[in-house]
């Protein structure tokens, strides 16, 4: 790359550093009129274009670094909060990744436009030379939002999930001694060891006598999926209550027979209706419907 | 969330979280190529063993599905690999309630009699592979031994 000199700077990199400074007002105002800035700061233009300073800012203190292509340069962390917040409320706004991509890729023409128009008489080289190096430092800025929603992202789906385990487990008293599990989704170890505690609490409770361990929103019943069950029912026993898993769909059964899976004495039943009926019946409760009384024998 | 289903891919198994993907992708894979539900469900709990196997035993690996057509039949084979300490006992490995964990020692041979073909190919030292294929609409293979 030519450094030889049209301007006073030298390097492209510190040329662009100059154009940046020099052009500050010029490029936040042009930024503050495209769709990513426009469409997060909507209450007032001037703090889309404050936003934009803050970034050109940014944009010139890596540029001075001579890091342009490093996205954990020190000049990026300053905007580091603030561009992870403009991706984020367009992200629920709607948009793709690949939008929000796209949009931060269309703050590039704008600049570059500026620069083009700074440059009337300089050599051919050096204009290409500082495109360049424009387009280099835009593309990095593109790096580092990408980077810092990709972690935003992280964190909230392993908090979302920490949620998931414990709004997931609810245990439902049916009746006087008779709890019930509503399994839903994935039973991986995490989620069967919450569920063996809530359970077990809740035989304490309630005084149960009986748990029903309802399968029926779990979508693959493998190996692992019973043993966890089948460990749950053993505590349950231990503590003097009789566990009956319920909502055994018919691929599952056919399923579970062919993997050999044998749940031993554990009772199964095919619906949560039938486990409660069953439960019924060995409390020894019958359940007369109103209109059979007035029924008369013909 | 949706997968590539109905073309050839390859899933990483790296975590608990790859093992629902790998479940989602084959469901949505058995069930564009037109599996009924009883046999999507066959198929989803023997790549669900599978692939606990390539986490756990081989520390590891990857998933590769490939929908397959033969004559009108149509069919999907899955290919777990890893790169762990691979299997000195491939019978034994088999053989219902044999495990080296702490597992129901049911998942390679439960695998097996969920699916129409099976292989495996391990050797200590050199990695597992295990290649499993079922067909749409074809009755559940006649089991061999006992």
């Amino acid at each position: 790359m030519p450094e030889q000199a049209h301007g006073t700077a030298g390097s492209p990199t510190l040329e662009i550093r100059d154009f940046l400074r020099r052009r500050r007002e010029q490029i936040a105002q042009r930024w503050a009129d495209e769709p990513l800035f426009r469409a997060v700061f909507t209450v007032s233009r001037d703090e889309a274009v404050e936003a934009g300073k803050a970034v050109v800012d940014a944009l010139a203190q890596v540029a001075d670094a001579e890091r342009v292509e490093d996205p954990d340069a020190a000049g990026f962390t300053a905007v580091r909060e603030q561009l992870a917040r403009m991706a984020a409320a367009r992200s629920r706004a709607g948009l793709s990744s690949a939008q929000v991509s796209a949009e931060l890729a269309a703050l590039r023409p704008p600049v570059e436009n500026l620069l083009l128009e700074d440059l009337p008489d300089a050599p051919a080289e050096q204009v290409r030379a500082c495109a360049g190096t424009l387009g280099v430092l835009m593309g990095t800025l593109r790096v580092v939002v990408t980077q810092t929603a990709l972690s935003e992202g992280q964190a909230l789906i392993d908090r979302q999930r920490l949620q998931l385990l414990e709004v997931a487990t609810p245990v439902i008293k049916l009746w006087d001694g008779v709890v019930a599990v509503p399994l839903i989704g994935t039973l991986d170890s995490a989620r069967s060891q919450v569920v063996m505690e809530t359970l077990l609490e809740s035989i304490v409770e309630q005084q149960a006598r009986f748990a029903i361990l309802d399968i029926t929103g779990v979508p693959t019943v493998d190996s692992l999926v019973a043993q966890h069950l089948m460990k749950t029912v053993a505590a349950a026993r231990l503590m003097g209550a009789e566990c009956i898993v319920s909502g055994i769909r018919p691929a599952i059964a056919q399923t579970m027979v062919h993997l050999g899976l044998d749940l031993g004495n554990v009772v199964t039943r095919a619906s949560l209706a039938d486990a409660l009926g069953y439960v019924l019946h060995e409390l020894g409760v019958g359940i007369v419907t109103p209109g059979a009384k007035g029924a008369v024998t013909r | 969330m949706h997968t590539a289903a109905g073309s050839q891919a390859r899933l990483p198994i790296r975590s608990d979280m790859d093992l629902v993907w790998v479940r989602q992708h084959v469901r949505q894979a058995a069930a564009q190529i037109g599996f009924g539900l009883v046999d999507q469900t066959k198929l989803v709990t023997a790549a669900s063993e599978l692939a606990r196997n390539t986490l756990i035993y081989g520390g590891g690996g990857t998933m590769e599905t490939e929908p397959l057509t033969d004559g009108g039949a149509r069919g999907l084979r899955l290919t777990f690999a890893d790169e762990g300490p691979g299997i000195a006992d491939l019978e034994q490995a088999l053989s219902d309630g044999f495990t080296s964990g702490e597992g129901l020692g049911l998942g390679l041979g439960g695998a097996r009699r969920l699916v129409h073909e099976f292989a495996i190919d391990s050797a200590p030292g050199a990695g597992t592979m295990v290649r499993v294929t079922s067909w749409v609409g074809r009755p559940p293979r006649p089991r061999e031994e006992s």
